[in-house]
């Protein structure tokens, strides 16, 4: 089949510049990429493309002579992914080749039916495993992005604050499973053995909803931590989550659990022996404020 | 044979496991701990398990009982500075120690007994918020 190769090299000029025109038609997204660059890998593409034709032949796209071409095809979709382009519209690059390649065979193989039919037919053939190659890697480029944003999400959800000395707060915002569980779990116990802090404040205000599953995790957690010598306080507890708990028949007998952080916060410091006053002559001052109205 | 040291401290035994525990030993300081309450009438055991990194849950099971053997015999037990690796086993293991009761070092640990001991106060936080 290097017969193909042939006519293809032979008329690369000519495929290029019909491709690069039918493209600013129909798929050229200006908007994305300029003019010069898709210039440039439309270049590259085909002389690839040619390569691998010439050295390995159209059918085995997973030769040593694709290489190129493969790896090629494989940055464009990583770096047009990034850029927003589509999945559709990566492949499409790929495909719209298919036309200028036709009319070049069209021209150059006069006469014989049969033969132009083969040459089209492995044409086509390979230029559909070109375009599968860019979705799949657009998809592990996606695939990727996912993973690691998932673990960024994991890391910045599950902050430990110190509130006071031997206070700690622990406001845990989105759903609780398993894996997030685990990390939750992890920084608070390291963060009371390099505070030693005696008390930790678990915030569910974030959480959305609380099903036997996220209790029994929170359970989990703050028997750890009781393990470790240091008390948990459950705050944040809305009243849907109340009734929710109540008619799941989860038992929080032995957690002490409160409606608000400041409560929680208040009954730490009444337990370490802590007790916040207003002076009345002088200024009132942030965290005086916040007890303000316990006072009153 | 290899043996964990049993201090007197006052009415206090002070256990630290600087080791790690095998059964074997848990079983000898086990031996060793009750008979000493019964010897020197102590009223309160602290176990120091800071130095401890792996735990089983023969381990746990000796853990708690060694708290429930004390109280049998009239005196309070404490564990004190266990790892978070360690609690996090012992939770998975599904032991959470009811029994037993904690502190993050051996200074609140101290606490914690002689708060318990003393009739007139009952814990460590309401201690200081009477006085």
């Amino acid at each position: 089949m290097n017969e193909l190769a042939e006519i293809v090299s032979k008329n690369e000029e000519k495929i290029r510049a019909e491709w690069i025109r039918d493209m600013a038609k129909s798929t050229l997204r200006a908007d994305l990429m300029g003019k010069d660059e898709l210039q440039e890998q439309c270049r590259v593409l085909l002389s690839n493309v040619i390569t691998g034709i010439k050295t390995s032949g159209p059918a085995d796209l997973s030769a040593a002579g694709w290489t190129p071409a493969r790896e090629f095809l494989q940055d464009i979709s990583v770096s047009r992914a990034r850029l927003g382009f589509s999945p559709a519209e990566v492949a499409t690059f790929v495909l719209s080749l298919k036309q200028p390649l036709f009319a070049a065979l069209r021209r150059d193989v006069k006469g014989n039916q049969d033969q132009l039919f083969d040459m089209v037919w492995t044409a086509t053939e390979m230029l559909d495993r070109l375009a599968l190659i860019t979705t799949e890697a657009f998809m592990a480029a996606r695939e990727e992005l996912i993973s690691r944003q998932q673990q960024e999400l994991l890391e910045l959800s599950t902050p430990v604050v110190k509130l006071w000395d031997g206070i700690l707060a622990l406001p845990i915002i989105g759903t609780l499973d398993s894996a997030r569980t685990q990390v939750v779990m992890e920084s608070l116990l390291q963060t009371v053995v390099a505070t030693n802090s005696k008390f930790a404040i678990i915030d569910i205000t974030g959480v959305p909803t609380v099903d036997t599953l996220v209790a029994q995790h929170l359970l989990k957690t703050i028997t750890a931590a009781r393990l470790m010598g240091a008390e948990c306080i459950i705050s944040g507890v809305r009243p849907q989550i109340a009734q929710t708990i109540v008619h799941l028949g989860i038992n929080l007998e032995d957690v002490v659990t409160k409606a608000k952080l400041s409560d929680a916060f208040a009954l730490a410091l009444q337990r370490s022996g802590r007790k916040v006053v207003r002076e009345t002559s002088a200024p009132v001052s942030p965290i005086s404020s916040l007890f303000a109205k316990r006072e009153d | 044979m290899e043996r964990i040291p049993v201090l007197r401290m006052g009415s206090l035994l002070l256990i630290t496991i600087q080791v790690d525990m095998h059964d074997k030993l848990a079983l000898q300081l086990q031996d060793d701990v009750t008979q000493r309450i019964s010897e020197w009438g102590s009223t309160g055991v602290l176990i120091d398990i800071s130095s401890l990194e792996i735990v089983d849950s023969f381990i746990g099971r000796m853990l708690a009982n060694i708290a429930a053997m004390s109280r049998v015999l009239g005196a309070d037990t404490v564990v004190v500075g266990m790892q978070p690796a360690v609690a996090i086993t012992l939770v998975e293991l599904g032991m959470s120690l009811p029994g037993v009761r904690t502190a993050l070092s051996v200074e609140a640990g101290m606490e914690l007994l002689f708060g318990a001991t003393s009739p007139t106060q009952s814990g460590l936080g309401d201690e200081r918020s009477q006085a």
